[in-house]
């Protein structure tokens, strides 16, 4: 539903918004820039008489003077019949320059308010200020949401692409967008009079005024008693009518001055609602308030980035639904799947499953967890696939499952079965799984099998899974859905580095160059060439199936799409099918493989000081992060290996990026030579300055087996305890990510 | 002068038969191309000293922008009563107004003037940007303005 509320009116604004944000901008710099020209008397150093005599002097013919809250004064005059307008120096009355509103700013302002088509223009801006107002409302619910709340708003977002850039834009502009939008909102709802504006109390002229011979207006009281900085306009009388007076109005109110006597005369002070009406417009157009403009100005630059990635998140969104197959009714289903999906990924695992169970001759219904019924006549089996948004929140699909849940009426007998998706790295992995698997126990239905976690989508987890249930259910089930593209590149081994073969831990560092894929015409025009490699950074992953084998297997690559090639460090399992299958190969030889996004580890960019942290193939990723900081920022690298003569990974690179300072130290480990001697040890060893290195905030990245990280993340653990922090907190300040295999 | 007030107050609501002794007049003010927002204008009529007498009309929707139209403003009070029926849109830069009205006879070559004020957001306000006799005899002559008004000239019937 948030989600329908943020997207719907996106779309449908998005045109016009990027019109109005867009002259907003250029408005944005007009306070600055007649701040910068305009001369601004100290407080109590100019009253309004003196400013009227030194203007007087230089102008005989002044019949207004106005001052812009921006300090700019203004003198309109007659000279020989003809009306002009000057630029004066209040200190002065002397003119700077002939007054000419710039035409290009009123042509802007149109635009920004009416579109350039009066008052039915005016209403839609109105509208899309209003849509404006509901876009940043539903934005920022939807931010706290996925970031776990609103505490964590300022916290790194992960993700990456437009997702990414459109939050990161979006939680810094909001602010400036929200009060533009509601100011905007407010001024158009006032002058179609759907706001009152608060009564603009207009003082009525004087019935009677003393008729006698005017006073210089230098030694008018009524001006006197007035700075100069709280004029907004002072009128004078028309020359010659002894009954005419000087109109003065300020900041604080409006009246006016008797030209003989200089009293003031019917003063009225501004109403409360007539200030608020005031500081309303203020605040949207910057008037006076230069720098506020600027803010405003900033933020709203923002709109059109935002447009632009929103319309390509909703679009990929859009493009990956998955429409379903053959699905039995709610009445005939002997199983019943129900899915939980945010983004829609969920489902392409879940099709699958229909699919395969169709196969096997059972009656399938699938549908979103939101749409569970209250009962299902036939099922023996429910089937619950599901996501988790943000810190263990329910994914749009399922927001209305557990409250529907409470009108459920199971058969008894009916089993059932939860897997979920999500990401290892994220606290709280599955979480709302978790809390589904519990409920439904809680309902009173039995497991048919014990809930399962399916991590960053793994294919070979997801037909593990397949496994077990087929042996449960007595029926085939072979699961081989595979979230990753379908399309794969040919890539071609140009050159393989071998270590370790002495201390049986055969490692070796792989580099492919991708082939150029020259099947039609259209691909091999020249510029389609530079696009036949997927972008990618290191910490990004190189999926491989095996000959024989639809499941893909994921190794970190090392090296970038800049580097022209894809390096990857890959360990020789034991009975191990792929890493059997890479290791086989001999350059010129050629696999076929996948890019799959990794945007979750990645070393955070600026000064941070960043830890990296491996053992063994692991320092593949780390490699390629010190390869690429050319800026120089801290890195340091702390890596164990069996022997330094047979498995030391990268030794020459590393030498050199010590030698740039593209690694700041290097700390090795060996647990096959005379230190005897893991990771961890090197880890201890460096204590103190690690402490102080987290201490200023550095973030940690480790990349290697499970086993290792875990070790690594008790090591850290009671390094950060004096600091009264954990590995825990740290992770949710994305201070500490694990690649770990 | 009440009598004055009543009749222009029903000016507007074309022809009136049952005032055998009113004459239809249409003002037209040409604008100048002063390059900004639409103009408000007031056409107004006065005494010889320039005492405001009535409202012939008002171009201009919001009445919160009024007040400056100057000199009208001041002799008219700003009071609904003496504008209300006779408003219309403002007058965008470079066009012209058209505005046909019944008088009264006695209203003409009595020594009365038309008057127009003129203002526009975010420049200046002209007050008596048109001064001209209400006469038989000035009808049909083009007289210019001294600030947003280009040509003005009244036509009696």
């Amino acid at each position: 539903m948030l989600r329908k509320l943020h997207g719907l009116p996106g779309l449908v604004a998005a045109l016009l918004l990027v019109v109005l944000a867009t002259s907003g901008v250029v408005l944005s710099v007009v306070p600055a820039l007649e701040r910068s020209g305009a001369v601004v008397p100290a407080a109590g150093e100019l009253s309004v008489a003196g400013l009227a005599e030194r203007v007087i002097t230089n102008y005989p013919g002044t019949e207004q003077i106005a001052r812009s809250l921006s300090g700019e004064v203004v003198v309109y005059y007659s000279q020989d019949g003809q009306p002009g307008a000057d630029l004066v120096n209040p200190l002065t009355g002397e003119g700077i320059a002939p007054y000419q509103p710039s035409a290009f700013v009123r042509w802007v302002k149109n635009l920004h308010r009416s579109f350039l088509m009066d008052d039915v223009g005016r209403m839609l801006a109105g509208v899309w200020a209003a849509l404006m107002v509901l876009i940043c409302l539903s934005g920022a619910f939807l931010l706290a949401r996925r970031l776990g709340g609103w505490k964590a708003m300022l916290q790194p977002i992960p993700g990456s692409g437009s997702p990414r850039i459109h939050a990161e834009l979006a939680r810094f502009a909001v602010i400036g967008l929200l009060l533009s939008a509601l100011t905007g909102s407010y001024m158009s709802a006032v002058r179609f009079g759907l706001l009152p504006e608060g009564a603009s109390t207009e003082p009525t002229f004087p019935a009677e005024v003393s008729g006698g011979v005017p006073a210089p207006a230098g030694s008018l009281k009524a001006l006197k008693n007035v700075d100069v900085n709280e004029l907004r306009e002072l009128v004078f009388p028309f020359p010659d009518d002894p009954t005419d007076v000087y109109s003065l109005s300020t900041t604080q109110g409006s009246g006016f001055v008797d030209q003989a006597t200089g009293e003031l005369l019917q003063y009225q002070a501004r109403s409360t609602g007539s200030q608020f009406h005031h500081w309303m417009v203020r605040l949207h157009t910057g008037e006076g308030l230069w720098w506020l403009g600027l803010i405003l100005g900033l933020a709203a630059l923002t709109v059109p980035v935002l447009s632009f990635t929103g319309l390509q998140i909703w679009w990929q969104r859009r493009s990956s639904a998955i429409s379903l197959g053959e699905n039995a009714s709610i009445e005939a289903a002997d199983t019943v799947i129900l899915v939980g999906s945010e983004g829609n990924t969920t489902w392409g695992f879940a099709k699958d499953l229909q699919n395969k169970l169709n196969q096997a001759g059972k009656k399938v219904h699938c549908a979103p967890m939101n749409d569970l019924a209250v009962h299902y006549p036939k099922a023996s089996v429910l089937f619950i696939l599901t996501s988790t948004y943000g810190d263990g929140d329910a994914p749009s699909s399922a927001s209305q499952f557990l409250t529907r849940l409470e009108h459920f009426q199971p058969d008894d007998g009916l089993e059932f079965v939860v897997l979920g998706f999500g990401d290892q790295q994220f606290p709280k992995f599955c979480q709302y799984a978790l809390d589904v698997d519990t409920a439904l126990s809680n309902k009173g239905l039995q497991h048919m099998h014990p809930l399962t976690r399916i991590d960053r989508g793994s294919a070979t987890q997801f037909r593990e899974w397949g496994e077990a249930i087929s042996e449960r259910m007595g029926i085939p089930l072979v699961l081989t859905h595979n979230p990753a593209p379908a399309v794969t590149s040919e890539f071609e081994l140009v050159e393989r580095v071998d270590y370790g073969v002495a201390v049986n831990a055969p490692t070796s560092i792989l580099r492919f160059k991708p082939l150029k894929n020259s099947r039609n015409l259209w691909q091999r025009l020249p510029f389609q060439n530079r696009k036949q490699l997927p972008d990618f950074e290191a910490g990004d992953l190189l999926g491989v199936a095996p000959p024989g084998d639809e499941a893909a297997r994921f190794y970190s690559l090392a090296s970038s799409a800049s580097d022209g090639i894809l390096e990857i460090c890959v360990r020789k399992q034991t009975n191990g099918l792929c890493s059997g299958y890479l290791h086989s190969l001999k350059p010129g030889d050629r696999i076929a493989g996948f890019i799959q996004k990794n945007p979750g580890f990645r070393p955070a960019g600026g000064t941070t000081p960043i830890i990296l942290v491996g053992a063994g193939a692991g320092i593949g990723p780390l490699a390629g992060f010190i390869r690429k900081n050319t800026e120089r920022n801290p890195m340091y690298l702390y890596w164990g290996g069996r022997n330094p003569d047979s498995d030391f990974l990268y030794q020459p690179e590393l030498g050199r990026y010590l030698d740039d300072q593209r690694l700041t130290r290097l700390n090795t480990a060996f647990s096959r030579s005379a230190e005897n001697a893991y990771v961890q040890d090197a880890i201890v060893a460096d204590e103190t300055a690690l402490r102080h290195q987290i201490e200023i905030g550095a973030q940690i990245l480790v990349c290697g087996g499970r086993e290792m990280a875990a070790g690594v993340r008790q090591v850290f653990d009671s390094i950060l305890k004096p600091l009264h922090m954990d590995v825990e907190e740290l992770r949710t300040e994305g201070r500490y990510l694990e690649d770990v295999y | 002068m009440k009598k004055i007030l009543f009749a222009l107050g029903l000016a507007t609501v074309m022809a009136l038969p049952a005032y055998a002794q009113a004459r239809e007049v249409t003002f037209t003010t040409q604008l100048k191309n002063y390059g900004g927002d639409g103009a408000y204008l007031a056409l107004y009529l006065t005494d010889a000293d320039g005492q405001y007498q009535g409202t012939l009309w008002i171009a201009g929707e919001k009445s919160k922008y009024y007040k400056h139209l100057r000199d009208w403003a001041r002799g008219s009070g700003l009071k609904q009563a003496e504008y209300d029926g006779l408003t219309g849109a403002s007058v965008t830069s470079g066009r012209a107004l058209k505005v046909t009205l019944e008088l009264e006879d006695a209203l003409i070559d009595s020594g009365y003037q038309v008057r127009v004020d003129t203002a526009v957001e975010d420049m200046r306000d002209n007050r008596a940007d048109v001064v001209v006799p209400l006469t038989t005899e000035g009808s049909g002559k083009t007289v210019s303005g001294r600030g947003y008004v280009q040509s003005f000239v009244y036509d009696l019937k």
